[in-house]
């Protein structure tokens, strides 16, 4: 029965209008082990995992699953017909999201029973069974207690509780730790080798490669929507699984410092900014940081390891805890993003919808906007004075909108993201942050930004540029910070700046 | 070349209709009202001169009434657009926040004494103190939405309840009255002046705003901040302010309304007074298509939506409704013009249209 196969998805397919969410992919999962799903973005992990628990319902392949454990290993699969989240539960397949989906009011108990079919009316004897379970499982938590009342780690083990309980043999954990710090993330990983030693199968979703090299058995990295491969853990190092998952063979390596601008950065004079010890409440350690006038540096790492909470603490968009950052030698305090703006600084951020654009607003008004902002609540600009800054950037960066009076959110996403920059390039600031500015927009566009981030640069100004595409820092940046696991663990500079020496630095580990 | 400036027209064209239907649902329910009461009752349109108990020269008739008590609504109407904007939600409290103010005004008014021979203080100082209570008040709903982050009309149910108590309570539950004529020019003729005073305050108010939009950023941010706070706050808006100003703002309107309503009939009556007003001032927002979900404004069409509030609350006072069973009316009308106005309606309206040009197209052909 050790290491039988619970889980077998085979040619999974699922099409989204105009993308290829999933292409044949193949999964394959054993009774007691735990298994990593790896890709960037995009990749198809999320989607793979949804077509799994009946979020969304496959457009072609099977998914085979053993009906009974105590079969033998050679027993027939049973193709399961996932079609909601209800039938995946029925199937023995439970899953906890990154995002705890319990009731904080509700007792420990109540979260474990909640919902379940056969409820239990019996409070006692509903406390007595989970006070069992969780006793069984080492989690520090009392059945009585309120849920709200437990530490995060906590709460995600009782969901893990909750979903051991319902006999499954299939757990799916969705990123659990990236809310978690250290320690907590220890007492989860005793949970989950725990669970592999009564031999469930668990498949363990994160970005943080140091702890897929802790707990994990096997790794199947998926890009592009596309299987690339499953792995044993031991066969594949780090390097190659970074490899792997950016889709770059590292042996593979073109000459790209021959066809960049970067020029030499005068590093005697005084940095534009500089940053010491500086800390946020995003979960990031504290780290320094300097800019002269004239470079384009930029952040690295995997998603997920910090890059963008780095610059955010600069900006002061999260909240500062500690560090101190001096702007021209002269030491400033930057508390919200105002007193940055104040400073010449400019924040492009990675989540456009989100943090970027001003859906119903005009393009007008969303150029405008930070200018309008630094200029004073008493001092608004005309209208023609308004139309006349939002032309000249309309015209500057080629803006495709029909008038400066269309709201942005009809515009396409790289579009929008011109106006957004147009927005800060109007400030005309001293160091412009851009965050993942070529994210999700066209190839010919992303070239454009490239080439105005140097271009700032060769007129004095500074640019910190961040970007999941390691060509494009090299093309981009003459200084790279590398990013590990919410830490900075590097600098590269001149000769290191080559694909192999970033994607060994990311990886970390053991070098090869 | 020619696709895409066809797109363009389109586009543009488009872009037009949309503005205008902003505007289109107000404007229709106006029409229907004013021709049902052209065919009810002609006389409804009937405005006569005539001279008060003061001798003065007075103007009378429905449509004087609808612009008499259309301006409390429309000056309310003003605060609560800028509240919905920004905070994506509404002040339920508007008509306890006025009892507060009209009894802050007569307690200045009259110091300790209910039935005083003279004024205490001048009308000024009184109304300048009511204005800054009714501020505070706003003020303590507006801290709680916007750094306590607590739904607004949740928040604002405190106030709901406690207002009126808190009115009484400011008089010591007296009901102080002024004998004094100067004080009811505000709430009826200012004499020698045939129209109603609440009219010219209210077009005050809406020259003072119309200002305010004009020569400050206010527009900008609670329309920015009611759309995405994330990003308002990333260039450099503090969207937690902007919320706390709108509900001052509105306070300040509700200062405006409370001395209104008390010089009307020179006294109060705190469990009466302004009573459901909060309701009408909200429809008039929604009757504006302004989303109550906040964001995009346009102020001249909530003030809009108030005076024909007005104007059916009027009509169907003229037809005898019993002031018990109005509210039902009303919410019947109300009913109509809001599902009319949904935004999912209208995409329907719009489809039906285009399927109908379609057919009459093909049948043509």
């Amino acid at each position: 029965m050790e290491n039988s196969e619970v889980l077998q998805l085979r040619g999974i397919c699922k099409y989204f209008p105009g993308v290829n969410a999933l292409q044949n992919v193949d999964f394959t999962l054993r009774s007691g082990e735990i298994h990593a799903l790896m890709g960037e973005n995009g990749a198809g992990k999320s989607t793979l995992i949804k077509c799994l628990t009946g979020v969304y319902v496959k457009d072609g392949g099977t998914i085979l699953i053993r009906t009974n454990p105590s079969d033998a290993p050679e027993a027939e699969f049973d193709a399961a017909h996932i079609r909601s989240p209800q039938d995946a539960q029925n199937a023995g397949i439970s899953t906890v999201y990154q995002e705890i989906a319990l009731c904080p009011n509700l007792s420990v108990a109540e979260n474990m029973f909640i919902g379940r079919s056969g409820a239990i009316t019996n409070w006692a004897d509903m406390n007595k069974k989970a006070g069992e379970i969780l006793s069984s499982l080492e989690i520090p938590a009392t059945p009585r207690q309120q849920l709200g009342s437990c530490s995060i780690a906590v709460q995600q083990m009782v969901a893990i509780a909750r979903a051991v309980d319902m006999k499954c043999r299939v757990l799916i954990l969705d990123e659990p730790t990236s809310s978690l710090d250290e320690q907590e993330v220890e007492k989860l990983f005793k949970l989950m080798r725990d669970l592999k030693a009564k031999g469930v199968g668990i498949i363990f979703v994160t970005h943080f490669l140091d702890q897929v090299y802790e707990v994990c058995d096997r790794i199947t990295v998926l890009r592009d929507g596309c299987l690339v491969g499953e792995y044993v853990i031991e066969d594949l190092p780090r390097v190659q699984l970074v490899s792997k998952m950016l889709g770059k063979d590292l042996d593979d390596v073109a000459d790209i410092k021959g066809d960049s601008d970067v020029q030499a950065v005068d590093t005697s004079k005084t940095p534009v900014l500089e940053a010491h010890g500086l800390v946020s409440n995003a979960g990031i350690k504290p780290f320094d940081f300097n800019i002269y006038g004239g470079e384009v540096n930029g952040f690295t790492g995997l998603l997920g390891s910090g890059r963008s909470e780095c610059v955010r603490a600069i900006f002061g968009a999260d909240k500062v805890l500690g560090g101190t950052v001096k702007i021209k030698g002269k030491q400033v305090k930057i508390r919200k993003p105002i007193d940055a703006m104040k400073n010449g600084i400019g924040y492009l951020p990675e989540d456009r919808k989100h943090d970027g654009i001003v859906a119903d607003l005009s393009v007008r008004d969303n150029i405008i906007l930070a200018l309008q902002v630094m200029k004073g609540f008493f001092r608004p600009f005309s209208r023609a004075k308004a139309e006349q800054m939002a032309q000249e950037y309309i015209n500057l960066l080629d803006v495709k909108t029909a008038s400066s009076d269309t709201p942005i959110g009809q515009l396409s996403g790289g579009n929008q993201q011109k106006v957004i920059l147009a927005r800060w390039l109007l400030t005309n600031p001293d160091f412009l942050i851009l965050d993942e500015p070529t994210r999700g927009i066209d190839i010919g566009t992303k070239i454009e930004i490239q080439k105005l981030a140097l271009k700032l640069a060769a007129e004095g100004k500074s640019v910190t540029f961040i970007s999941s595409e390691i060509d494009e820092m090299l093309r981009t940046c003459s200084r790279l910070i590398v990013m590990r696991d919410r830490k900075v663990v590097g600098e590269l500079k001149d000769d290191d700046l080559t694909r192999n020496k970033v994607m060994a630095t990311i990886a970390g580990g053991e070098e090869t | 070349m020619t696709p895409a400036t066809n797109n363009k027209n389109a586009f543009v064209s488009g872009l037009r209709s949309l503005t205008r239907k902003q505007l289109f649902i107000p404007i229709a329910a106006l029409f229907a009202l004013i021709i049902f009461n052209l065919i009810a009752d002609p006389s409804f349109f009937v405005i006569k001169l005539g001279y008060n108990s003061a001798n003065q020269p007075v103007l009378s008739g429905y449509l004087i009434t609808i612009l008499d008590y259309g301006s409390e609504l429309a000056i309310l109407a003003i605060g609560m657009t800028l509240v919905t904007s920004a905070s994506g939600g509404q002040d339920i409290s508007v008509g306890a926040a006025i009892a507060i103010a009209g009894s802050v005004i007569l307690r200045v008014l009259c110091g300790t004494d209910s039935r005083p021979d003279h004024m205490k203080a001048p009308i000024i100082v009184a109304f300048l103190v009511a204005c800054v209570v009714a501020m505070i008040f706003g003020a303590f709903n507006g801290a709680l939405v916007a750094f306590f982050k607590i739904q607004p009309m949740v928040a604002t149910l405190i106030l709901f309840t406690a207002g009126r108590s808190i009115a009484a309570w400011i008089n010591n539950n007296e009901l102080p009255i002024i004998a004094e004529p100067e004080f009811s020019y505000f709430g009826t003729f200012i004499p020698g002046i045939p129209i109603p005073t609440p009219v010219f305050i209210a077009a005050a108010c809406m020259v003072v705003i119309f200002l305010v939009l004009k020569f400050t950023n206010l527009g900008l941010y609670s329309q920015a901040v009611g759309i995405n706070p994330h990003s308002s706050r990333l260039n450099g808006i503090n969207p937690a302010i902007v919320k706390l100003i709108t509900y001052m703002i509105l306070g300040l309107c509700v200062a405006v309304v409370g001395l209104i309503k008390v010089s009307r009939i020179s006294t109060i009556n705190y469990s009466v007074v302004a009573k459901d007003i909060e309701m009408d001032a909200i429809l008039a927002v929604a009757l504006g298509g302004n989303s109550l979900g906040g964001g995009k404004f346009n102020m001249a069409a909530s003030i809009m939506g108030a005076y024909i509030i007005q104007f059916l609350t009027t009509t169907l006072y003229k037809f005898n409704v019993d002031s018990t069973a109005l509210p039902a009316y009303k919410a019947v009308v109300v009913i109509i013009l809001v599902v009319l106005s949904a935004p999912v309606v209208r995409e329907r309206i719009n489809k039906a249209k285009k399927a109908s040009a379609k057919k009459s197209v093909k049948e043509a052909a």
